[in-house]
C-alpha cells in the first residue's frame, strides 16, 4: 500500500500511481477513522478519493459493505473544510445507486442548500436532488423554488438542471416551477439563461403554441449564451420541420441571422441547421455554404471537421451548392487530421469534374491504409455514386477497389467494396471480366463465408455468359476442396450453373459434380446428386426451372403451407402452386450515408410485407377458405390528405376473389365511428359478397374494414373494373379532451374516390435471373404476337416505365434500363398470373416519331395471353 | 440510421475520460445510461478509442459512431465523447473548459503523476463543468472559483525538484558570477 502523503517513498517511483494496488477491503477499512474525534480532514479526504476511485474503475461494492461506509462518511458534515465536504457530495453521487439508505443525508444536504457557504449551495442541491424521489421532492418543493430565482449563478444552475433531470421522474411536480424557471431565463448570467431555457423547453415541448411563443420571446429579445443560442436553433429548426413551414417564416428568419453571429459554435449549429432542412434550395443553402467555406480553412481541426462533413452532407443533394468550395477542400486533401482529408475528398469526387477524378483517387490511396474502418465505407461509398455518375472512369474505379480488397479490413468494409464491384459489373457489361477476375483472387483468400457465397453465386450467373467460362472453374472448384461447408454448397450451385449452359463444359462439369458427390457434408452431396441427375437430362426446359431459375416462392409461406399439409395427410402430393410467391423487393436507389451512427440492433430477418398481410388476413374467418393469398397491391389513397376522414385501399388478391382492405384513420377529435363499412358499387360483373365492417373508428387510431369481391368466373378476361366506393358509419359525438361519447348517435356517409382493379392486380412480379432460359422452358405453344404504336410517348424510357407499371411484372436481366442514346431496346418481363401461370414478355421498342412496340407473350395457358394482349391494346 | 436533426436537448456529453499513456483509465464519467452500460463496453471503448487516437494529435475523430474530440498532455488524454450529430464546437468547448481548469489547479504540470495526487481536484472539475451530460459551466476561471482548490503548495514532484534545483543553480552561478568580477576587479585594481 502507497502512502500518498509519504513524501519519501513518493520519490522511489515518479511513474507509479499511488491509486495501483488499491485494494477494496482495505480502504473500507481505513474508512474506520471517519469515526474519530477530531476529525482528521486531510486523511479523510484522501480515503474519500479512494473510495471514488475504486469505484471508477468499475469495483463492485456489496450493498453492506456500501451502506457501511455511507453511514460513516455522514459523520464527516461535522467538520469544516470546504474540499471534504465538496467530496462528500460526490461521494452521496457516486454511491446514491448502491447503498441503502441513502435519504439518511437529505437534513444535512437541505441545512447546506439554504445555508450562507455560497460554496456549498450548488453542489448541495444537486447531490440532494440525486437521492430525492418524487415523495420527497414535494417536500423541498419550497426550497427548489427559491433555489431557481437564486440571485447567485452557481445555486440557480444547480437548481434548472438537477430540475431538469428530474423531469423524467416527477414530471408533474417540476411543472409547477416554470413561472420561477421563466424569471431564470431573463437572468444576467449566461449558464443560468441556458439552462432555464433547456428547462421550460423540456416542460413545453409537447405544446407547440408555448414552445412558439417562448421562440418568439427568446429570438426578439436575443440572449447572451452562444449555447442557448444552439439551443435556440435547434428548437426553431424542429418547430419548422413540424410545421412544414415555408422558408418565409420568422423562424428561418432567425436562423440565418445567426449566420452573422460572432460566436463560431452558433454559427455553424445555424449553418448545420439549415443544412438539414429538407428541401432546402441552392439560394437558401448558399449563405450556409459560404459561412463553412470560411471555416474550412479555420486553425482549429474540430471546425474544419465539422465544416466539411457537414458539406459533405450538402454534397450529396446539391452537388453544385459545393463547387464554390472545391479550392478550399483541395487544401483540407493534405490535412494531417486523415478524417478531414477524407470527407474533403470524398466531398469533392461528388462535386469535381471527371478529369479530376484521376487525381483525387492517386491521392486517397495514398493514405487509404491509415484511415479507419468507418471512413474507409465512406470512400467507398463515395467510389460507388462516382462510379454511377461517371460510368467510363470504371477501369481506375475497378484498379482501386481491387487494390483496397486486397487490404486488410473488417467485414463491413470488404462487404462494401464487394457490393460496389457487383454493382459497377451490373452497370457496364464491358467492365465484367476485369470485375469478375478481382472477385475470383479475392474468395482465393476470403475469411466471410457471406461474402464468399455471395461472389460464388454471382460467378455462376454472370461467368457461363462471358466469352471464356472454363477460366472460373478453377477459382469454383478450389473452393469445393478448400472451405467450409457453406462455401462448397455455393461453389457446387455455381458449377451447375456451367454445366447447364456451355454443353462443351458439361463432361468436364459432370467429372467434377462425380467428386463432390463424395463429399463429408449432406447439404453439399445433396445439392451434386440433384445436380448431376438434371444434368444427365440434357433437357434445357429441366435446366431452366431447376438450375438457373429457383424457387419462387415465399419461404415463410413455403414453411407454413408444409406444416399445414403435414398436418392434414392427404392423398394428393403438396402443390407448389398452393404457396404464396415471394414479392421481389423493391431497390430503392440507395442513400448514401456519410460516417454515420452504425445501428447497433441486431438486423431482424424482415418479413415481406405480404407475409404480415396473409397472417392478418387468415386470422378473420370470413377469409379462410379463400386459399393463399396471390397478391397485395401498395396502398391506394381514397381521399385527399387533410380531409375529415383519410382512407387508403390495399388491394389483396387471391384464386377467385379479391379482399379490399380500407384502412381508415379518423382526424375529428369530437367524433368516435362506429360500425364503418365501404360500400362498394362495381361497373364490371364483380359481385360483392361480403362486407366486413370495423367496429369502432376513435380519434387518430387507424382502423381497417374489408370487403369480399368474387371474380367473374365465367370470363376469365374480364380483369378490370372501376368501383364507385361510399364509406357509411354511426357517428357519436364526444368529448375532444376526454374522448367521452354521447351515449346515442347519428348515421352518415362520405363518398370517397373511385377503385380502379386493373391486370397489374391480377399479376406477380417474378424475378427470372436467366431469362433466355425461362423463355425457351414455357415454349411457344401458346404464343401469341401483336405490334402497337405508342403515340403519345416520347422517350424509350417512359415508354418502358408506363409498360412495367401497367402490367405489374418484374424487368429481367436488368432490361428496365434504357442505354444512352439507343433507338430501339428489348424490354423482357416476367410475372406469375393469378391462378399460378407464368407470363413472359418481350417488348421490342422501336424509336422514331412516337414508339413503337412489337409485344411477343408467353405462357402455359392461353387465356393468360389473350388477357394481356387485350388489356394492352 | 442519420437522424437528420437533433433533438432539442441539454444533454449534450456522452462521456467525458482521462486516460494515461498505456490506455489505462484514470477517470471515466458515462453521462448516457444507454450508451455503454457495462464496464466491459466502457472499457472497450476506451481502448478502441485510445488505439485510434494516441498516435496523432488530430483533436477530433469519429469511432464507433460518436463524435470524440481530444487533447494530450505529457502522458495524459482527455476525452469528451457527443453524438453523431452533436455540435462539434460544443464538445470542443467542454473539453478545453476541462483541460484549462485542470492546467490552473496542477499548477500547469498537466501530467499523470500529479493528475493522480491531486484526485479530489480533478473529481471536483469534472463534476463542476458537467452535471449528468449537461454542460454546467464551461469558463474555466468560474469552474476554478467553484471548485476553490490548488495543489499542495510545496509538494515534492520530480518538476518542482527540478525547479527547484534550477533556481538553486542559477543563485550559484549568480554567486559564482559576482565572486568572478570581485576577483577580476581587485586584480584589475
Amino acid at each position: 500500500m502507497i502512502k500518498k502523503f509519504d513524501k519519501k517513498d513518493e520519490e522511489s517511483g515518479s511513474g507509479s500511481n499511488p491509486f495501483q494496488h488499491l485494494e477494496k477491503s482495505a480502504v473500507l477499512q481505513e474508512a474506520r477513522i471517519f469515526n474519530e474525534t477530531p476529525i482528521n480532514p486531510r486523511r479523510c479526504l484522501h480515503i474519500l478519493t479512494k473510495i471514488i476511485y475504486l469505484l471508477n474503475q468499475g469495483e463492485h461494492f456489496g450493498t453492506t459493505e456500501a451502506t457501511e461506509a455511507f453511514f460513516a462518511m455522514t459523520r464527516l458534515f461535522q467538520s469544516n473544510d470546504q474540499t471534504l465536504r465538496r467530496m462528500c457530495y460526490l461521494t452521496i453521487k457516486e454511491m446514491a445507486n448502491i447503498s441503502e439508505d441513502v435519504i439518511i443525508v437529505t437534513s444535512s444536504l437541505t441545512k447546506d442548500m439554504t445555508g450562507k457557504e455560497d460554496v456549498y449551495r450548488g453542489p448541495a442541491i444537486r447531490a440532494l436532488c440525486r437521492i430525492t424521489d418524487t415523495t420527497m421532492l414535494q417536500a423541498i418543493e419550497r426550497y427548489m423554488k427559491q433555489a431557481i430565482v437564486d440571485k447567485v449563478p452557481s445555486v440557480s444552475s444547480s437548481a434548472l438542471v438537477s430540475s431538469l433531470h428530474m423531469v423524467k421522474m416527477s414530471y408533474d411536480v417540476v411543472k409547477r416551477w416554470v413561472n420561477e424557471a421563466q424569471e431564470a431565463a431573463s437572468s444576467d448570467n449566461i449558464m443560468v439563461q441556458y439552462h432555464a431555457l433547456g428547462l421550460l423547453y423540456h416542460l413545453r415541448k409537447n405544446d407547440r403554441l408555448a414552445v412558439t411563443k417562448m421562440l418568439n420571446k427568446f429570438t426578439k429579445s436575443g440572449l447572451k449564451s452562444p449555447f442557448a443560442y444552439c439551443m435556440l436553433i435547434r428548437i426553431a429548426s424542429k418547430l419548422l420541420d413540424e410545421t412544414e413551414g415555408g422558408h418565409d417564416s420568422p423562424l428561418f428568419d432567425f436562423i440565418e441571422s445567426c449566420l452573422r453571429n460572432k460566436n463560431e459554435m452558433v454559427v455553424y449549429e445555424a449553418a448545420s441547421a439549415i443544412v438539414h432542412m429538407p428541401n432546402c434550395t441552392a439560394r437558401e443553402l448558399a449563405p450556409a455554404v459560404s459561412v463553412l467555406q470560411l471555416f474550412c480553412s479555420s486553425p482549429k481541426a474540430a471546425l474544419r471537421y465539422a465544416a466539411v462533413r457537414t458539406l459533405n452532407k450538402v454534397a450529396m443533394k446539391h452537388p453544385s451548392a459545393v463547387t464554390a468550395c472545391n479550392l478550399d477542400l483541395e487544401n483540407l486533401i493534405t490535412d494531417s487530421n486523415r478524417s478531414i482529408a477524407t470527407l474533403a475528398i470524398t466531398t469533392l469526387l461528388k462535386t469535381g469534374s471527371e478529369s479530376s477524378v484521376d487525381r483525387l483517387m492517386k491521392q486517397i490511396s495514398s493514405f487509404v491504409s491509415e484511415i479507419s474502418d468507418e471512413f474507409k465505407v465512406v470512400v467507398v461509398q463515395a467510389i460507388s455514386a462516382l462510379c454511377q455518375k461517371y460510368p467510363r472512369k470504371h477501369s481506375v474505379m475497378m484498379n482501386f477497389l481491387s487494390n483496397m480488397l486486397r487490404d486488410d479490413g473488417g467485414f463491413e468494409y470488404k462487404r462494401a467494396i464487394v457490393d460496389c464491384i457487383i454493382s459497377i459489373i451490373e452497370e457496364n457489361p464491358e467492365s465484367k471480366e476485369t470485375g469478375l477476375a478481382h472477385l475470383c483472387e479475392f474468395i482465393e483468400d476470403c475469411e466471410h463465408t457471406v461474402l464468399a457465397t455471395k461472389i460464388l453465386h454471382l460467378l455462376g450467373k454472370e461467368g457461363p455468359r462471358t466469352p471464356q467460362p472454363s477460366k472460373y472453374i478453377r477459382f469454383i472448384f478450389n473452393r469445393v476442396v478448400l472451405e467450409s461447408e457453406a462455401v462448397r454448397a455455393a461453389a457446387v450451385s455455381a458449377l451447375a450453373k456451367f454445366g447447364a449452359q456451355n454443353d462443351d463444359l458439361l463432361p468436364s462439369v459432370l467429372v467434377l459434380m462425380q467428386r463432390c458427390m463424395m463429399d463429408s457434408d449432406d447439404e453439399v452431396r445433396d445439392r451434386a446428386t440433384f445436380y448431376m441427375n438434371v444434368l444427365q437430362q440434357k433437357q434445357k426446359a429441366l435446366n431452366a426451372a431447376y438450375i438457373f431459375n429457383g424457387l419462387s416462392v415465399s419461404i415463410p409461406g413455403l414453411e407454413k403451407s408444409l406444416h399445414q399439409y403435414t398436418l392434414e395427410p392427404s392423398e394428393k402430393p403438396f402443390d407448389m402452386k398452393s404457396v404464396p410467391l415471394a414479392t421481389t423487393p423493391i431497390t430503392e436507389p440507395k442513400t448514401e450515408i456519410a460516417p454515420v451512427a452504425t445501428s447497433k440492433l441486431p438486423e431482424k430477418l424482415a418479413r415481406s410485407r405480404q407475409d404480415i398481410y396473409q397472417e392478418q388476413l387468415a386470422a378473420i374467418p370470413e377469409f379462410q377458405s379463400l386459399g393463399p393469398l396471390f397478391k397485395s397491391s401498395e396502398p391506394v389513397q381514397l381521399t385527399e390528405a387533410e380531409t375529415e376522414y383519410v382512407v387508403r385501399c390495399v388491394k389483396h388478391t387471391f384464386a377467385r376473389h379479391m379482399v379490399f382492405q380500407f384502412d381508415c384513420t379518423n382526424t375529428l377529435n369530437d367524433q368516435l365511428l362506429q360500425k364503418v363499412v365501404v360500400q362498394m358499387e362495381p361497373s364490371e360483373a364483380y359481385e360483392v359478397i361480403h362486407y366486413i365492417p370495423a367496429p369502432s373508428l376513435p380519434y387518430s387510431q387507424p382502423g381497417s374494414c374489408y370487403s369480399l369481391v368474387r371474380l367473374p368466373d365465367d370470363d376469365p378476361t374480364a380483369v378490370s373494373c372501376t368501383f364507385s366506393c361510399t364509406m357509411k358509419y354511426l357517428v357519436r359525438d364526444c368529448d375532444p379532451n376526454t374522448g367521452e361519447p354521447d351515449d346515442d348517435g347519428y348515421d352518415d356517409e362520405y363518398v370517397l374516390e373511385d377503385l380502379e382493379v386493373t391486370v397489374a392486380d391480377h399479376i406477380q412480379k417474378i424475378l427470372k435471373p436467366n431469362f433466355g432460359a425461362a423463355w425457351d422452358e414455357v415454349g411457344d405453344e401458346f404464343e401469341k404476337e401483336e405490334t402497337f404504336a405508342l403515340a403519345s410517348v416520347r422517350t424509350l424510357d417512359e415508354a418502358v416505365g408506363n409498360i412495367i407499371s401497367f402490367l405489374g411484372m418484374q424487368p429481367c436481366e436488368r432490361s428496365d434500363k434504357v442505354p444512352e442514346n439507343k433507338n430501339s431496346h428489348v424490354l423482357f418481363l416476367a410475372g406469375v398470373f393469378r391462378g399460378g401461370h407464368d407470363v413472359l414478355v418481350r417488348a421490342r421498342l422501336a424509336l422514331a416519331d412516337g414508339v413503337t412496340m412489337q409485344v411477343t407473350v408467353r405462357s402455359s395457358e392461353e387465356t393468360v395471353v389473350d388477357v394481356i394482349l387485350a388489356s394492352v391494346g | 440510421m442519420d437522424s437528420t436533426s437533433l433533438e432539442p436537448s441539454l444533454y449534450t456529453v456522452k462521456a467525458v475520460f482521462i486516460l494515461d499513456n498505456d490506455g489505462n483509465r484514470l477517470l471515466s464519467k458515462y453521462y448516457d445510461p444507454e450508451l455503454y452500460p457495462s464496464m466491459k463496453e466502457q472499457k472497450n471503448f476506451e481502448r478502441n478509442v485510445f488505439n485510434k487516437t494516441h498516435k496523432a494529435d488530430n483533436e477530433i475523430a469519429f469511432l464507433e459512431g460518436m463524435t470524440i474530440v481530444y487533447k494530450s498532455s505529457i502522458d495524459l488524454f482527455f476525452y469528451v465523447v457527443g453524438s453523431a450529430q452533436e455540435n462539434e464546437l460544443m464538445l470542443m468547448s467542454v473539453l478545453n473548459c476541462m483541460f484549462e481548469s485542470l492546467t490552473h489547479i496542477l499548477r500547469k504540470n498537466v501530467e499523470r503523476r500529479c493528475l493522480l495526487d491531486n484526485m479530489e481536484g480533478v473529481f471536483l472539475v469534472v463534476d463542476e463543468i458537467i452535471d449528468g451530460g449537461v454542460i454546467l459551466e464551461s469558463d474555466p476561471l468560474q469552474v476554478l472559483q467553484k471548485v476553490n482548490y490548488r495543489a499542495d503548495e510545496n509538494p515534492l514532484t520530480e518538476q518542482s525538484v527540478a525547479q527547484h534545483l534550477t533556481e538553486k543553480l542559477a543563485l550559484t552561478t549568480n554567486v559564482l558570477q559576482s565572486a568572478k568580477e570581485q576577483i577580476k576587479w581587485s586584480i584589475l585594481k
